[in-house]
């Protein structure tokens, strides 16, 4: 089939500029990142006239970005893993099984993933200062334990939800002939289901993953210099009078590096998984 | 609201009385067949009574009690001052309720435009993508790349971009002979401006994502048919893709509008915890509110207010859908 002109210069007329709106900023972090300081304190270069690697050595000892990393990763992990574990569960007896209690359940879960953080950030601040006062020490004010407990907040509803739908595409003959078979619930679940789902899980939890590295609200009231996280911990590039914006950049490019890859490696996957759930609904 | 109702499943694994069942002991209240999903969402009811439930219901609490500086550490002293909040929040004559109507409107504004943009930038690069041939995946990935990012160190990047002196833009617009003076970015009315674009640089491919996904679904004979019919590409679009789009488009606007609503991360990393006047979006402005002067109850009253708003639109959107739907 031929396509119009119009449509032909539509494509580019939409494309173009779409795509230098998209990469302008990638660009201007990684070339800045190999800038060094006195040439990204005046007016931007476009082409960086001193290349050097040095701000990539910097940023681990003019901030604890090691740390930050650490608690990112510790934080991250855990919440993730958690919460599809519990969701894989969860999804299955609503993928599967009709009960009472199951509109309600699946309501909340859906409500909750819409309302703003905020909401919840207050009372939890609140509930956690308590219950560190009650019991005379720091366990979730804080701390890498508190912050993961918000976290699942985000991470647990949402894999709920997905893997729900993902767990609705797998036809049920396979899980109720093992069933028929002698198979517990239980058993189909594992050797089944899980299997025949492995791509929606690795999605859920890469989402999940990718939510909780970057989130923000939680973070900058809950983490004191301890257990700082990257997201918090990326803005301290500054003194009084100067902020490193190469070491920002190398910062950033090196917290970014490993999650795009992860996403761009993985990216057939969580397309799939993502707008089976969106599709559907 | 669906929120109480979450103790239920629990309550009903138990059935009935025991005493019920010895009565007549042939059926059974207790069978691992009718339990099992009970079991299975047993953990994922309790974490969520634990992290969803319960601070909702002490967040409402919080809304109807004197919460100062003075009662965080004992909450329980806290004086009760019933919809004083409230009244304090929704007073728009004084400062406070004058604030936050104000945060409102700028909210609502913001909204509007990241999402409408976001969704004309998606849809466009979708329909212009379509039978592409080679180099398509290149590109849809090139799109992708924002979402992936982490947002603070996108977000970090545009500030970087957007300041005064070693900016990008200032710098393409002094290059560009756009304005004789350098402006500023992140203070003043043009802070709004910012804002805007850098969440839509966020947003929009997520909205690309999820239309290139909903066109997959489109079979490809429908097109061929409508060809045959000497219907040209534009004729398409319009009949064709638009048209079948229309219940996924639906979900994804809704869906957009509630996250662009309750923005935190682009205020906040672009101009630190207390944003300029003009992007001084909701969230921001309870997370003030609450952490500045440590007022927790009346930033707790104007988050339930917030919740509230997000569950009205929701529900005029699911009548607004419902209809539709009967209609069509």
């Amino acid at each position: 089939m031929r396509e119009q002109l119009s449509f032909r210069i539509f494509r580019w007329v939409v494309l173009i500029p779409l795509g230098l709106f998209t990469l302008m900023p990638l660009y201007v972090m990684v070339t800045s990142a190999l800038k060094p300081l006195p040439d990204v304190q005046g007016p931007f270069e476009w082409w960086p006239s001193n290349l050097t690697l040095r701000p990539f050595v910097d940023i681990w000892t003019t901030v604890p970005l090691a740390e930050y990393f650490v608690n990112s990763l510790i934080v991250t992990i855990s919440a993730t893993v958690f919460s599809v574990i519990i969701a894989i569960f969860a999804s299955y007896a609503i993928s599967r099984y009709r009960f009472r209690g199951r509109g309600a359940f699946s309501g909340v879960v859906l409500s909750t993933q819409m309302f703003p953080g905020v909401l919840f950030l207050l009372p939890l601040f609140l509930v956690f200062v308590n219950i560190d006062k009650a019991l005379g020490d720091t366990f979730l004010y804080q701390t890498r334990l508190g912050l993961i407990v918000t976290y699942l907040t985000f991470t647990l509803p949402f894999s709920i939800w997905m893997l729900a739908s993902y767990f609705d595409g797998i036809p049920r003959d396979l899980d109720e002939s093992a069933q028929v078979d002698g198979a517990s619930a239980i058993g189909a679940l594992f050797r089944i289901i899980l299997p025949s789902a492995r791509p929606g899980i690795v999605a859920v939890a890469v989402y999940s993953f990718m939510t909780a590295w970057g989130e923000i609200l939680f973070a900058s009231q809950l983490t004191n210099s301890e257990s700082r996280t990257l997201s918090i911990g990326l803005q301290n590039y500054s003194t009084e009078v100067n902020v490193y914006w190469n070491q920002v950049m190398a910062a950033s490019l090196v917290v970014s590096v490993p999650i795009v890859v992860g996403f761009l490696i993985l990216q057939r996957y969580l397309v799939a998984g993502l707008t089976a759930g969106a599709v559907k609904s | 609201m669906a929120m109480t109702q979450t103790g239920r499943p629990t309550q009903t694994m138990g059935g009935p009385r025991p005493a019920v069942s010895a009565a007549k002991p042939r059926r059974k209240w207790f069978t691992w067949r009718k339990s099992t999903p009970y079991l299975l969402i047993l953990p994922a009811v309790l974490l969520e009574l634990l992290i969803h439930v319960i601070p909702m219901i002490v967040g409402i609490w919080m809304s109807f009690i004197e919460l100062t500086q003075f009662f965080i550490t004992n909450w329980g002293e806290a004086p009760f001052s019933g919809l004083g909040n409230y009244e304090i929040a929704l007073d728009f004559s004084g400062p406070l309720g004058w604030q936050l109507l104000r945060s409102f409107g700028l909210t609502l504004a913001f909204t509007l435009l990241t999402v409408g943009i976001s969704f004309g930038f998606g849809m466009s690069a979708a329909l212009a993508l379509q039978r592409f041939g080679r180099g398509r995946g290149l590109i849809r990935t090139l799109f992708l790349i924002p979402y992936a990012l982490p947002a603070y160190a996108g977000i970090i990047t545009w500030k970087f971009v957007l300041q005064r002196d070693n900016g990008l833009l200032n710098e393409l617009l002094m290059n560009l002979h756009l304005t004789g003076d350098r402006p500023f970015w992140l203070i003043g009315s043009n802070a709004f401006v910012s804002v805007v674009v850098v969440s839509i640089w966020q947003q929009w491919p997520f909205a690309f994502l999820m239309i290139m996904a909903g066109m997959q679904v489109i079979p490809d004979d429908v097109y061929e048919a409508s060809a045959i019919d000497g219907a040209n590409t534009w004729q398409q679009v319009r009949h064709i893709t638009l048209g079948m789009m229309r219940p996924i488009n639906a979900v994804l606007v809704l869906l957009l509008f509630l996250w662009t609503f309750r923005e935190f991360n682009t205020p906040f990393v672009l101009f630190g915890p207390t944003p300029p006047e003009s992007a001084n979006l909701l969230t921001a402005h309870i997370y003030n509110s609450s952490f500045i002067t440590w007022n927790f109850g009346l930033g707790s009253a104007m988050s339930v207010l917030l919740m509230l708003f997000l569950i009205l639109v929701a529900g005029l959107w699911a009548l607004w859908n419902r209809r539709v739907n009967r209609d069509a």
